[in-house]
């Protein structure tokens, strides 16, 4: 259970750019986030693992309180907490085996992980996981030579192997073709009610938020303006999440006359 | 095609690169003025340079043919000049790295990236002949003294050239592993250390070759290895010896210049 409670993000001095937010996300729902670009979905999920400060309010997963950690306790809840990023973030110039290796390293000493010692548990697990996405026989190749695909099926694999309780995805797609994009989603959909995992998904593409997610959450200006099952996303409520934001970068979203029309507006 | 061209009675010169007329005859009556003191200002000696052009052919003809004759002692001190740079630059490279990571100011804190960048500054801000002088005098003639000087010499540069390259990093990587829960030197292990190998290794040969060539010159003052040589021969005045030293030395650059140059070229 991840509980979100009146948090508040500002860079410097600026305006807020999360607005006393409040979320609840409950045991192995799959979530998507919505809306135009600097609506503060990024932050948001940058927040709950601390890559961003949050400025005030608090943020529990499963009974601790995530904003006030420092240090090793920080490390500790971070391992907790896996997170798949848009641009994949593999490291490069290592293997395969080494980028998914990478998600215990927040469990392995030190010694072991500049050695490359990784525990054969690791390693059992790592083929496991390797083998269910469909890219084992990468193993030794390096990260650079996959395609966009297939890095962020490693991406999810490191996650994964963090043993995470929840799964963070900053627009996880949002670098891949369509026809890939809808593979990690149902990947994701798949892997979230297999590992009964709750799943907090920043996406563009509305279609696929609909099609792969069982809850839709729309931000505007850094709030939470709407929160439902997909059916409710109705042309009022995009109307509101994505006003003044042109019907192409809804990504997919219904293109009626009626959108266009408040899109020109 | 024949056109004729209005006459304008207009004129265009291209406009001066300083605008100003006043600062510009100020800086070159200002330049001619200081060059015409100087030259009269310092000691010239006319007679002593009309003595030294003769003992100048005295000792072109004495150079002349070079002479290899004692070749082992040419070889050693090549040697030895090879055995400084290698040690210093191995030394060199292990100090440059965690200075370079003290002074890029992506990873370190203000602190340490304040020291790190002093220490840099302070290896370039002297000459290797400079360092060398004052190492010969702590520690005496040798080759320790030009093991301590191209030491230092390394690490003004590599840990510059490293420092800079750390701040270039693509910082999504770091995200990555701090996000899994990586500490500090493991998140530098695994998202810094492979996207700066490239720049290492390539940095690497070229300080090796690099040490190799000032390794030559530190000796000349007394930091070991071909330059000893290279000064001893001058002054027992076997000017055939010292012309071989120098087309040998010239020759060894040479070598390790296209080695290093070639491997570089391929990694970059």
């Amino acid at each position: 259970m991840l509980r979100i409670k009146e948090l508040v993000k500002r860079y410097g001095n600026d305006k807020a750019v999360l607005k006393n937010l409040n979320l609840e996300v409950p045991g192995e729902s799959v979530v998507s986030i919505i809306g135009a670009s600097g609506a503060g979905k990024s932050t948001l999920l940058r927040c709950i693992n601390r890559l961003v400060e949050p400025s005030s309010g608090s943020i529990e997963l499963n009974g601790t309180e995530l904003t006030s950690l420092e240090g090793k306790a920080l490390r500790l809840a971070r391992r907790r907490i896996g997170m798949v990023f848009q641009g994949f973030n593999l490291i490069d110039r290592l293997t395969v085996m080494e980028n998914v290796q990478s998600g215990r390293l927040g469990y392995l000493p030190a010694w072991r992980a500049m050695t490359r010692k990784y525990p054969q548990e690791d390693i059992d697990r790592a083929f496991h996981l390797m083998e269910r996405v469909g890219i084992a026989h990468y193993a030794n190749k390096r990260a650079d030579e996959l395609s966009g695909g297939e890095r962020q099926r490693v991406g999810v694999v490191r996650a994964l192997m963090q043993e995470p309780e929840i799964l963070l995805a900053d627009e996880p797609t949002a670098s891949l073709d369509p026809k890939t994009s809808k593979q990690i989603m149902e990947l994701l959909r798949a892997l979230a009610s297999e590992l009964h995992l709750p799943v907090l998904i920043n996406i563009h593409n509305v279609n696929e938020a609909k099609e792969y997610t069982q809850r839709i959450v729309g931000m505007r200006f850094g709030r939470i303006i709407f929160d439902g099952e997909p059916v409710d996303l109705n042309n009022d409520a995009m109307d509101e999440i994505y006003a003044g934001v042109p019907a192409e970068e809804r990504g997919g979203a219904e293109s009626s006359t009626h959108l266009r029309e408040v899109a020109a507006k | 095609m024949n056109t004729t061209v209005e006459k304008t009675g207009r004129t265009w010169k291209k406009p001066p690169f300083i605008a100003n007329p006043a600062i510009r005859w100020a800086l070159i009556i200002g330049i001619a003025a200081y060059v015409w003191w100087a030259l009269t200002s310092l000691p010239f000696d006319w007679d002593r340079i009309q003595q030294g052009i003769p003992r100048a052919i005295r000792i072109f003809k004495g150079a002349f043919p070079p002479s290899f004759l004692r070749g082992e002692l040419l070889f050693d001190g090549f040697m030895e000049s090879i055995k400084i740079a290698i040690v210093a630059t191995l030394l060199g490279l292990a100090l440059s790295v965690p200075i370079a990571f003290a002074s890029a100011s992506n990873v370190a804190p203000k602190w340490l990236y304040t020291i790190g960048r002093g220490v840099i500054i302070v290896a370039r801000s002297f000459h290797p002949v400079i360092v060398a002088i004052l190492f010969v005098k702590a520690v005496g003639f040798g080759p320790l003294a030009g093991i301590l000087t191209l030491t230092i010499y390394s690490i003004g540069f590599v840990a510059k050239m490293l420092a800079e390259r750390i701040e270039e990093i693509d910082w999504g990587q770091v995200e990555a592993i701090k996000s899994v829960g990586g500490g500090t030197f493991v998140t530098m292990l695994y998202a810094v250390i492979p996207q700066i190998m490239p720049r290492q290794i390539g940095l690497s040969i070229y300080q090796l070759d690099s040490n190799l060539r000032a390794s030559a010159i530190v000796g000349i003052v007394g930091a070991g290895g071909i330059g000893s040589t290279l000064l001893n021969a001058f002054g027992r005045y076997d000017y055939d010896f010292a012309l071989a030293i120098t087309l040998c030395i010239i020759g060894v650059i040479l070598v390790s210049e296209a080695i290093s140059g070639r491997i570089r070229r391929n990694l970059w």
